[in-house]
């Protein structure tokens, strides 16, 4: 089925070579993976994503149209104003109403590029009341999850070790951080060695794990699925191998997997590690 | 722009060079400090082109295939990075084509400070061999060489390389920083001291502008970056905490320092190319710059605005988001002085009558290329973007794309273009356009799928990825051998050259080529300008 599949992904990818100009949604990618050829982002499962991923997606054209116009007053250039076409060349070096033109033009753009950048930049950096919250501990080289106790939930502890048996490979890890879905998580960072970071491709970003700091970031996922991520922060030798693993299920699992983790997993003393969500 | 009536002749005749030894080793002439500049930029260039082949040969398939052991491919990240920023691009544009270049553009018979001129190189030479040196002792436990990238963060760098090896680096650094502080301020003191009688700022050509302006940046940004090591050095060593949380330090503070330098310094690698493009695209279009004081002042902005972004390589740190969001408008407005040079060089084309060397094919590939970099900037400026960007092959694609194709196509473009001044032989055209071709074809099939991957989410720095990587990662490799394939084409080039019987004329450009170093004999005279040029008024700009 990988084979199959990888098949229809070569295919796709170079047909979409121009169509990358056009769009930027990647409808075919399946989320949580990347996929072979793939030239666009995961498929993002939260709001906040998609709406990156639609924004990078214009960003992309108007990149691709710049370029483009820059290119096209560079061929025009070579074959209009080249030594044969043109021998004797013109002296002018200056023209005020151009000059103006394309100071003010760049600075309207970004204007307009940076009004919809500073809303997404707000919903991304201030984090909604929260349905859960998990600690998430950077080591050399593997995750500690958290969740602090809550009522009668909550209150242990896991290691998430890479899991290099799994496909796909590199993307694996023996325990996963487990979520409900539709449900406001606060994810909250930190590491114990060097930096990490902490990122989930599928929820549109990432977050550095910084030994001393308690850094927060968080997600309401739509859709449940398994989500993989990987180390995004130069951590020494294994820094290739320490994966994210998030799997988003619905309320009724995780409820059924609260319940197991807490006689599967050490426990935490409520509030001594974390002060508590709520 | 200017004429002047120099005296190649009657200077040849005051010819006295010293002893080959005393010539090259204690060297205090500016063009031969600058040839040594430029001979050490291309070995050093060498060595971090074989570091990036080892890079790209691993990349090329999933799994671990030249590297055992993943920190060797970390050791050889950082040491790629760190060679082609500090001992390939700034000695070659900087050191290299500046010393060359700028005395005889500013009419001056050398730079201001000879002997300083000739420590300036030797520390960066010593800067790299401390560099080389780290490659061979331990570093993180059990692996030899620092593993740290080239920013060298900590606690990576410290709690994490308990060996040697970064504090070979950091000294490196200082020694290269020393060596580059030093140029600096010869450059300043030389061009606003020594410009030829007539030659006021406004009539200086865009190179020396160019190098003004980079070597303000290196002697503002530089002394940070010494004393952000220096911190760094006495936390491995001393017992000190500036950056340890468990003595109450930051690692945070570390970045913001490293990039209140770093910063600044991606400028200062792109600035004097800026210079030289103007340049080559007014002499092959035969026309003056145009826009010349939009161009130089746009310089200046970039210097300056330059110095007020540095954050935005740290949006995933944990910034706040009033501090997030000045950092993302500020970085935007770096664009306009930039979009205003790429837009006067097309304009300067404009109207002309442009002879396609190779020079021009490299100046010509770098606008567009260099736009292509530049794009991609401005959705990295987009802090909510980056958040998924950070840190990936999209990063890599983009610095490489102004670097690589930015920088480094103008390292070609300057040697083709004052080959024959520096030289007096002449490398084939046909060498210069055969090595464009396969470089651009090459660099862009190269760094172009990057975007793809970091997109897809490949992380940097990576030594093993998924297998879903894969095929871009080989299409990349391609891409890396046809440019490997223009860097022969170059050396043979050069070695035509030197076996061709043809030897140059004073000016081979023609009536394009308008700035001092033209009206001298090629190559230059020992000593130049013993009666200073008097720079003469022209109406036309």
């Amino acid at each position: 089925m990988r084979t199959a599949q990888a098949k229809h992904r070569s295919k796709w990818g170079f047909a979409a070579l121009g169509a990358l100009l056009v769009t930027t949604t990647s409808a075919f990618a399946e989320p949580g993976v990347p996929v072979p050829w793939q030239m666009d982002r995961q498929t993002p499962v939260t709001a906040e994503a998609a709406q990156l991923a639609s924004f990078e997606g214009w960003l992309h054209v108007l990149a691709a149209v710049i370029s483009v116009f820059v290119l096209g007053l560079l061929i025009y250039c070579i074959v209009r104003f080249n030594e044969k076409a043109n021998p004797t060349p013109s002296r002018t070096t200056h023209n005020t109403a151009i000059e103006i033109a394309w100071t003010i033009i760049p600075v309207l753009i970004l204007v307009a590029v940076a009004i919809p950048s500073f809303r997404m930049l707000r919903t991304q950096l201030i984090v909604p009341n929260s349905d859960v919250t998990v600690k998430v501990t950077g080591h050399a080289w593997y995750w500690t999850y958290e969740y602090p106790k809550v009522g009668e939930d909550g209150g242990f502890t896991f290691d998430a070790n890479i899991d290099e048996d799994k496909e796909p490979k590199l993307l694996q890890t023996d325990n996963e951080m487990v979520v409900p879905v539709n449900k406001v998580v606060r994810v909250q960072v930190t590491s114990t060695d060097v930096i990490h970071s902490w990122a989930m491709p599928s929820f549109g970003g990432k977050i550095d794990a910084i030994p001393g700091r308690l850094n927060e970031t968080w997600f309401k996922a739509e859709r449940e699925g398994t989500y993989h991520g990987q180390c995004s922060e130069l951590c020494g030798m294994r820094h290739a191998y320490m994966p994210i693993v998030v799997k988003v299920v619905s309320d009724e699992a995780y409820a059924a997997w609260l319940k197991e983790a807490k006689t599967k997993y050490a426990a935490i003393d409520g509030g001594s590690r974390l002060a508590s969500a709520k | 722009m200017a004429t002047a009536a120099a005296h190649a002749g009657h200077d040849a005749h005051d010819d006295h060079k010293p002893s080959f030894f005393a010539r090259w080793f204690l060297s205090t002439n500016h063009k031969d400090i600058g040839t040594l500049y430029l001979l050490f930029a291309f070995f050093a260039g060498c060595v971090g082109a074989f570091l990036s082949f080892g890079i790209r040969m691993e990349m090329e398939e999933p799994g671990l295939q030249y590297f055992t052991n993943p920190q060797t491919y970390n050791v050889f990240v950082t040491g790629h990075g760190l060679i082609m920023v500090f001992f390939m691009v700034m000695p070659a544009l900087i050191g290299g084509f500046g010393n060359w270049f700028v005395p005889l553009m500013i009419g001056a018979p050398d730079m201001a400070f000879p002997r300083m001129n000739n420590i300036s190189f030797w520390l960066t030479v010593a800067g790299f061999c401390s560099l080389v040196c780290s490659l061979f002792v331990e570093g993180a436990p059990g692996a030899a060489g620092a593993g740290t990238g080239w920013t060298v963060y900590p606690p990576l760098s410290s709690a994490g390389h308990p060996g040697p090896a970064v504090d070979f680096a950091i000294f490196s650094l200082h020694l290269a920083g020393a060596g580059s502080i030093l140029g600096a301020i010869n450059f300043i003191t030389t061009i606003l001291n020594m410009r030829a009688p007539g030659m006021t700022l406004h009539k200086m050509p865009l190179f020396a502008w160019a190098e003004l302006v980079t070597a303000f940046l290196l002697l503002l940004s530089l002394p940070v970056l010494a004393g952000a090591i220096t911190m760094l050095l006495t936390d491995r060593n001393f017992g000190t905490t500036f950056f340890a949380p468990e003595g109450g330090g930051d690692p945070v503070l570390y970045q913001h320092l490293f990039w209140f330098f770093g910063h600044p310094e991606v400028y200062v690698m792109i600035l004097p190319a800026f210079g030289i493009v103007s340049h080559i695209i007014a002499t092959f279009s035969k026309k003056p710059v145009f826009g010349y004081l939009a161009m130089a002042y746009a310089m200046v902005a970039i210097g300056v605005v330059g110095f007020v972004v540095w954050a935005h390589h740290m949006y995933t740190v944990g910034l706040s988001l009033q501090t997030q969001s000045y950092f993302v408008f500020a970085t935007m407005v770096i664009a306009v002085p930039t979009g205003v040079k790429i837009f006067s060089w097309i304009a300067t084309m404009w109207g002309g009558s442009i002879r396609f060397t190779a020079a021009m094919h490299w100046a010509v590939g770098f606008i567009f290329l260099f736009t292509v970099g530049g794009v991609t900037g401005v959705v990295l400026a987009n802090s909510a973007v980056d958040k998924y960007l950070h840190d990936t092959y999209y990063v890599v694609a983009h610095f490489h794309y102004v670097l690589s194709l930015g920088a480094v196509f103008i390292i070609f473009a300057g040697v083709y273009y004052w080959f024959p001044k520096m030289t007096g032989h002449v490398i084939p055209e046909w060498a210069g356009k055969l090595h464009f071709w396969l470089a651009f074809i090459g660099a862009n099939v190269l760094f172009f799928p990057m975007h793809f991957l970091g997109l897809a989410g490949m992380p940097r720095r990576y030594a093993d990825y998924p297998e879903a990587f894969a095929p871009w990662h080989k299409v990349a490799t391609w891409g890396g051998h046809i440019f490997a394939l223009g860097m022969v084409v170059f050396f043979i080039g050069i070695i035509l050259a030197f076996r061709s019987k043809t030897r140059a004329a004073d000016n081979p450009w023609g009536e394009g080529a308008t700035t001092l170093e033209w009206t001298l004999s090629s190559p230059p005279p020992f000593h130049q300008y013993e009666t200073l040029p008097q720079i003469v008024d022209e109406p036309a700009h």
